[in-house]
């Protein structure tokens, strides 16, 4: 198979523009910055994989799902964890289909073999159907050679590659830089259509030099408060305008603080709903303590900004009276 | 100036700012440049960032050399332009003349004179600030300074009027023009050389001893010591997993292979997975090594994801244990560590009380997988040294490093006992500078690998 230049455009001609990749990308539900529509597009158009750093819960693995569902192409996702191998992650034989097929052919091997009179004899007859159990039939494709197998584009997320072993991202290379994976027995296999590939990381480890090189590299941290209070918008479309201001004002805020953990977009998100249920209009000291371990995952943590709630929560409080004043509050929607 | 040639530039600055870049990396990034043009400058930077910077720390970088790099490189464009559409009418040859650039009135002349010069006397190789009159002095004279001081020289021993006023000329616009070329000399140093001159001090730094250093000093070592534990880290955090083979790990087999009637296809061999470093520190906290144990402790704090079981005491009378103080973000690191040598650092120091203190309430937590790092002079004021505790704690523990900021020679003189303690150590090591500091670590780390 070769690379056709004319079916790749077709694909993935809704990204045309970075303009177009971040409409799109809000179509679906996701909204995007500048940086990472310009990413996509030369991802595309460069044919190169995007590296995805940033702290968990910024929203990196839903970019590429979002993606998928946006070209309305196959999403494959490959996990990664420490041990992860070929096996796991390329094909696998299915050893018990061929088992079964030569117990089943083991009733039949005297029609084969019956008048064979040398062994030299038998052997041609059997090499003819040694290739029969080592084809296609008998290949259990994981992700990385089903995405090279789609015919019409897909998008490959390879999750959190951090965790997987060093020897792991070697093998990697081949796939991300020339979009083809070779199984020994069958020979080389590429993508007729070069999957959109995303690779994500938390950085547990630093990743190797030949994998960054190989890769765009995109940054995603935590939003400034106008995207933040968007992407809670078409998340949980029915808070009210105040509380969304006050809420994502006080995530904000909360961030500016030494903490262990710092809360992220889905911590805004869950604790956007986590309010509505308990139908909060406002937000006050009282409530936020009772669900502020929705924001803070260590117990240290919520000790640490114990005394400072009050004030916090009644700055974030403030924060929607004085946008609400004579210029208008903004539309969000 | 060619697209390919801007880029090439940029990318040596960048290179220079200890941003890697590969060649293949310049590739993409003019491939980039053809895709988004040069007319959105945002775009552009967006775009280049994630072709070329690919880490966080590089990504500042790229940030500040690219607003350095493009903001001259545009200012170079519209000049051009600018210079081109007045010299049309005019004759189009440049002026060559020392007089003529110095004294021109449009400053584009003025600026491409600059820039021509510098790109003639190979200004994009400096390295040091103190290089900028250096290059200023080839710059002005690639502009034919030395044939203007001829004639100089000339008007001056006329002894007239009219040369004495020419000579005055001369003067004026050749201070000037050395002004401008160090300017250009400095910028272009922000751009190529200021990186380059940040890796050379912090190598010098990782190589000062740490006694002889000042304030500023100090202040300068801590991303220095966050780097070098990242380093070490990135070298360090891999599990090693060893792999047993001859030893069939028959229930994981049987598992792997129940859906195939147990015929073994897929074979799993026994592992052993090394230890995870456990390590107990030991810092004498008296004056004479307090600040050793600064630095010790900001570098183990630095690493510690790859230690995850980390005590740490203190000591100069009574020993404590201060793993709670250091239980806080980085910001927090230095006044963690007042409250230490406040609470702690007085008293006269004593070993052997600090090793009974140990035995007494600390025994159970070391172990034989427990490498134990002292760090201290060994300076116990004729007290007790209770070797025998210390032998004990030999016996039990996996390694006893010992790192002591003293030199050898001193070792044993006064109420020095490190020689009567050194028997019962695997290593010790002499403690000066960074880079000792380092590689005591890394050694440490190393037997656990």
């Amino acid at each position: 198979m070769t690379i056709d230049k004319d079916l790749i455009a077709e694909t993935y001609s809704p990204l045309s523009s970075v303009a177009a990749v971040s409409e799109g990308l809000l179509s679906v539900g996701y909204i995007s910055s500048e940086e990472i529509s310009t990413a996509i597009y030369l991802a595309v158009h460069l044919r190169k994989p995007i590296l995805i750093e940033g702290p968990a819960g910024v929203g990196k693995t839903d970019l590429a799902q979002s993606l998928s569902r946006y070209l309305d192409v196959p999403l494959e996702r490959l996990q990664c964890y420490e041990g992860l191998d070929e096996s796991k992650s390329l094909y696998e034989w299915k050893y018990g289909k061929q088992l079964l097929y030569t117990q089943i052919l083991k009733d039949r091997l005297n029609d084969v073999v019956g008048d064979a009179g040398t062994i030299a004899d038998l052997t041609g007859r059997l090499a003819t159907f040694e290739d029969l159990f080592f084809s296609h039939d008998f290949l259990e494709p994981r992700p990385l050679l089903r995405a090279m197998e789609q015919t019409s584009g897909s998008v490959l997320l390879i999750d959190e590659i951090d965790k997987s072993d060093e020897e792991f991202e070697a093998f990697l290379l081949e796939v991300l830089s020339d979009y083809q994976v070779t199984v020994p027995e069958i020979g080389t296999i590429k993508a007729n259509v070069p999957p959109i590939v995303i690779l994500t990381s938390n950085n547990v480890r630093d990743l190797g030099d030949a994998l960054k090189r190989r890769c765009l590299h995109l940054y995603i941290g935590f939003p400034d408060a106008a995207r933040e209070r968007e992407i809670v918008r078409a998340r949980v479309p029915d808070v009210s305008d105040s509380l969304l201001t006050q809420l994502v004002s006080f995530v904000q805020d909360l961030r500016t603080k030494d903490l262990r953990k710092r809360p992220s977009i889905s911590e805004t998100v869950d604790w956007a709903r986590t309010l509505l249920l308990m139908h909060a209009d406002s937000l006050d000291e009282a409530m936020v303590r009772k669900t502020l371990n929705v924001l803070l995952k260590y117990e240290s943590d919520i000790e640490a900004t114990s005394n400072a709630i009050g004030s916090m929560a009644r700055n974030a409080a403030s924060s929607s009276e004085s946008k609400r004043l004579p210029s208008g509050y903004p539309s969000l929607s | 100036m060619s697209a390919e040639r801007t880029i090439t530039d940029f990318v040596r600055a960048l290179r220079s700012a200890d941003v890697k870049v590969s060649t293949a990396e310049t590739l993409d990034a003019v491939k980039a440049v053809d895709l988004v043009g040069y007319e959105d400058r945002e775009f552009l930077k967006t775009a280049l960032r994630s072709v070329l910077a690919k880490s966080e720390a590089e990504k500042d970088t790229y940030d500040r050399l690219f607003e350095l790099f493009f903001q001259r490189k545009q200012k170079e464009q519209s000049e051009k332009t600018e210079s081109s559409e007045q010299d049309a009418g005019e004759d189009s040859g440049e002026p060559q003349n020392f007089m003529d650039i110095a004294e021109s009135s449009d400053e584009a002349v003025i600026e491409m004179a600059l820039e021509r010069a510098g790109q003639a006397s190979g200004l994009q190789d400096i390295r040091f600030s103190t290089q900028t009159s250096y290059y200023a002095q080839q710059m002005l004279k690639e502009m034919g300074v030395r044939e203007m001081e001829a004639e100089l020289l000339e008007q001056l021993q006329a002894h007239t009027p009219e040369g004495d006023a020419e000579a005055e000329r001369m003067m004026d616009a050749r201070k000037k023009m050395t002004a401008r070329a160090i300017e250009f000399a400095k910028q272009q140093f922000e751009v190529f050389g200021a990186g380059a001159t940040q890796q050379f001090r912090d190598d010098f730094l990782a190589d000062k001893r740490i006694n002889e250093m000042d304030r500023s000093d100090m202040e300068r070592m801590k991303p220095l010591i966050q780097k070098l534990a990242k380093r070490l880290v990135s070298k360090h955090s891999r599990r090693k997993r060893q792999k047993n083979r001859g030893q069939l790990d028959i229930r994981k087999t049987l598992r792997a292979n129940a859906g195939r009637d147990g015929v073994p296809f897929d074979v799993h061999w026994r592992q052993t997975k090394k230890d995870r470093p456990k390590l107990v520190l030991i810092c004498d906290v008296s004056g004479s090594v307090a600040r050793f144990v600064r630095f010790l402790l900001l570098f183990l704090y630095c690493v510690r994801d790859v230690v995850p079981d980390l005590h740490t005491y203190a000591f100069s009378a009574r020993l404590k244990d201060v793993g709670p103080y250091l239980d806080t973000s980085l910001d927090g690191f230095e006044s963690a560590m007042e409250r230490i040598l406040a609470e702690i650092g007085w008293g006269s120091t004593d070993y052997g009380q600090a090793l009974s203190d140990l035995q007494v309430d600390h025994w159970s937590k070391i172990d034989r997988r427990t490498t134990v790092i002292v760090l201290g002079d060994a300076r116990s004021n004729h007290g007790d040294p209770r070797i025998d505790i210390f032998e004990d704690l030999a016996a039990k523990t996996k390694r006893i490093v010992w790192l002591n900021p003293e030199a050898r020679p001193l070792w044993g003189t006064g109420d020095s006992e490190m020689l009567r303690y050194f028997p019962h150590c695997s290593t010790v090591t002499m403690l000066s500078n960074l880079k000792q500091l380092e590689r005591a670590i890394d050694d440490v780390l190393m037997h656990y690998s």
